[in-house]
């Protein structure tokens, strides 16, 4: 559509640069990522073991260690990145978040059911992990949906920020009373995960994120036509030929599973959701076919710099990831707040 | 010159109601004080308020254990109903709370903070340094939503509450994970009168007291307030040495309360509803009126949770949270105007 405007040339072919660039940045923080920790590899050496060479020291930390670790994190930053776009096409409200409307207080249920009834975080049973927090981040979901649905209205978008924090409350509360029933380190392990530490550090949890991106993540990004249509608002895209509802719904459901699957192994990250589709509108625009990959990729770069920073700044106890980017993002979401009308 | 006839019927209505609360949160403190782990009988708590025998064991524990923490429960939730009630008469947001709106966040950030670097700090010390953090996140949470084009809408002020609180939060659990402090604080988040000793409850109560009856003398002015700015100017009301009164106001009660019990949520939402569908638009009746359900409230729920599920202990603030989630989101389904 864009195209008949006659600006879409340009705005394509900047996009295609913004991703580049974006791509190179993604490139430098997973090297430095990869090269941080308490064994320090030169980022030259980071390359060569990765291409085969190398001591067997360097592959052992290489490998065994840093790399599953880094795979989750950037699958994780992808898709919240990912999932907090979609978020604001859908409620077409530019402050909407996965974390801010709850859904991360559902998938932490999930998790602390999980940790309860499945001792075991690293075994086999770790593929379960985002099954669990997807459903919590489900059950958070259709209470909102429910609670901010009118009859002649449908979804009204004040009640959904409204009820988000609710529903966020009122899981939190739940999740408190399970996770003070638990053993110490399990109970410390969820005060962990809660404040956004990316604790996925084997092979078994990359695979089992990996499904989950890699199958919606896809999807997402071939509707990016509905999600520009849906963010014109309920009437001009069903005058489009959208069928609201439905690809609403489908939508929504794509983004609970992006954000529960990415927080079930990065821990509840909030803001991510939020500031990477900000920056990406900046940076190319309101088209989702340009923003959503934008999104994905400054997800990355925002995760993995956190997490980097995390570990490496504050040992030896490291900083989680979460609480890195809420200390930069929420500053920047108020300071968006004290500027839109 | 006498009333007519249906203001009479009013004043009967509210005498009745202000005995009827009155007499409830007398049951239940005194409830609170003879059930738990050992119950005691009526007498026994009689003479152990009013004949205190420090040999006697039964007596120890009442006024050693429970006295203080039921005292301690009532006074917090009273103080937690009427900043509530404040809060919501001046932002004129039917959804304002201490706890939403960031402020106890802001507490809690402190006393964390020192928790971790100065872990012997006295009481009196921490009082001070809660309340500053409150301060803080007030100023925070208000500067930032009336910097905006467009001024101070409750929808704005809401979000930029829980998106400070969010911060904050996530600042005070940094810090509890990375000085090893997770559980100590987790019990304390939670919120709980457990720990409320004498020593503590002797400065405690006389200021929390002091400011609600410092409260009850602004209520008339927050009526006013609470009618829209217009009626207030008209009436020659200095609206803004009003708002920041009333708002260094619920500082301090909610600074302190949040100092001495932790976060507990929702109290000073729901109860000032309550009161205004018993009472009215009047705030010279919402306050006080507040002040005696939130302490029932507060009581009862402590109670609870010392009940749900001995010997072991239910966090308080998820105990309120129980009952004031659900009134919250009807609230919200109810909310019609876009804020």
């Amino acid at each position: 559509m864009s195209r008949s405007l006659g600006t879409g040339d340009t705005r394509t072919t900047k996009a295609w640069l913004v991703c580049l660039v974006l791509a190179g940045i993604s490139f430098v923080v997973i090297v430095l990522g990869l090269n941080t920790g308490t064994i320090r590899i030169p980022p030259l050496r980071v390359l060569d073991t990765l291409f085969g060479g190398g001591s067997g020291r360097d592959h052992i930390v290489l490998f065994e260690y840093r790399l599953p670790r880094i795979v989750v994190t950037v699958l994780a930053g992808a898709g919240l990145g990912a999932a907090g776009a979609v978020m604001q096409g859908l409620s077409r409200n530019a402050l909407a978040d996965p974390g801010v409307l709850g859904l991360h207080a559902g998938a932490a249920l999930g998790l602390v059911m999980f940790v309860s009834f499945f001792r075991d975080l690293d075994g086999s049973a770790a593929v379960l992990i985002p099954l669990f927090t997807f459903a919590g981040g489900v059950i958070a979901a259709v209470l909102i949906v429910l609670l901010s649905y009118s009859r002649n209205r449908g979804i009204v978008p004040v009640r959904l920020i409204l009820s988000g924090i609710g529903v966020a409350s009122g899981l939190s509360a739940i999740t408190l009373y399970w996770s003070l029933r638990l053993d110490e380190d399990t109970y410390a392990f969820t005060a962990r995960w809660l404040a956004g530490s990316v604790w996925g550090r084997d092979w078994i949890h990359a695979a089992a994120l990996l499904p989950w991106i890699v199958i919606v993540l896809p999807y997402v990004l071939s509707q990016t036509r509905s999600l520009n249509n849906l963010s014109l608002g309920d009437e001009t895209a069903a005058g489009i030929g959208t069928s609201v509802k439905r690809q609403r719904l489908l939508l929504l459901g794509a983004a609970v599973a992006l954000s529960s699957a990415s927080v079930s192994m990065a821990g509840g990250i909030g803001f991510i959701g939020l500031i990477a589709p900000h920056l990406a509108r900046r940076l190319v625009g309101p088209m989702y076919q340009h923003l959503l990959p934008v999104a994905c990729l400054v997800g990355v770069v925002i995760l993995v710099t956190a997490d980097t920073i995390g570990r490496s700044v504050f040992q030896p106890n490291a900083i989680p990831a979460g609480v890195v980017v809420a200390v930069v993002g929420a500053p920047y979401f108020l300071f968006l707040l004290s500027r839109t009308k | 010159m006498t009333a007519p006839p249906v203001l009479r019927a009013g004043r009967i209505r509210q005498a009745l109601l202000f005995t009827a609360s009155a007499v409830l949160l007398a049951l239940a403190i005194f409830a609170a004080i003879s059930l738990g782990a050992k119950d005691l009988t009526v007498s026994t708590v009689w003479s152990a308020v009013f004949h205190y025998d420090r040999s006697l064991m039964t007596h120890q524990i009442i006024h050693e254990l429970r006295l203080p923490r039921v005292l301690g429960a009532a006074v917090i939730g009273a103080a937690l109903a009427v900043a509530g009630s404040l809060i919501q008469g001046i932002t004129r947001n039917p959804l304002g709370d201490t706890g939403v709106l960031g402020i106890n966040a802001g507490a809690m950030f402190v006393v964390a903070v020192s928790f971790a670097f100065f872990p012997n700090l006295p009481y009196g010390t921490l009082i001070v340094l809660s309340f500053l953090g409150a301060l803080m996140s007030t100023l925070l949470v208000f500067g930032l939503g009336a910097s905006a084009p467009g001024g101070l809408t409750p929808m704005r002020l809401t979000v930029s509450g829980a998106v400070t609180a969010a911060l904050l939060g996530s600042m005070t659990s940094g810090i509890a994970i990375y000085f090893d402090l997770s559980q100590d604080l987790a019990f304390w988040y939670a919120g709980g009168v457990a720990g409320i000793k004498w020593s503590q409850l002797e400065i405690l109560a006389p200021i929390l007291l002091m400011v609600i009856a410092w409260s009850m003398g602004l209520a008339r002015s927050i009526s006013l307030i609470s009618m829209g700015d217009e009626v207030a100017l008209n009436l020659g009301l200095n609206l803004r040495r009003i708002r920041l009164l009333g708002l260094l106001t619920v500082v301090v009660l909610a600074g302190l309360s949040v100092s001495a019990a932790g976060a507990i949520g929702f109290v000073g939402l729901v109860i000032p509803h309550i009161a205004r569908k018993l009472i009215g638009v009047d705030y010279r009746q919402i306050v006080p009126l507040s002040a005696l359900l939130g302490a029932v409230l507060l009581v009862l729920a402590d109670l609870g949770a010392r009940m749900a599920n001995p010997p072991e202990e239910l966090a308080i603030g998820i105990m309120v949270s129980f009952i004031g989630v659900p009134f919250f989101l009807f609230l919200a389904r109810k909310e019609r105007r876009d804020l």
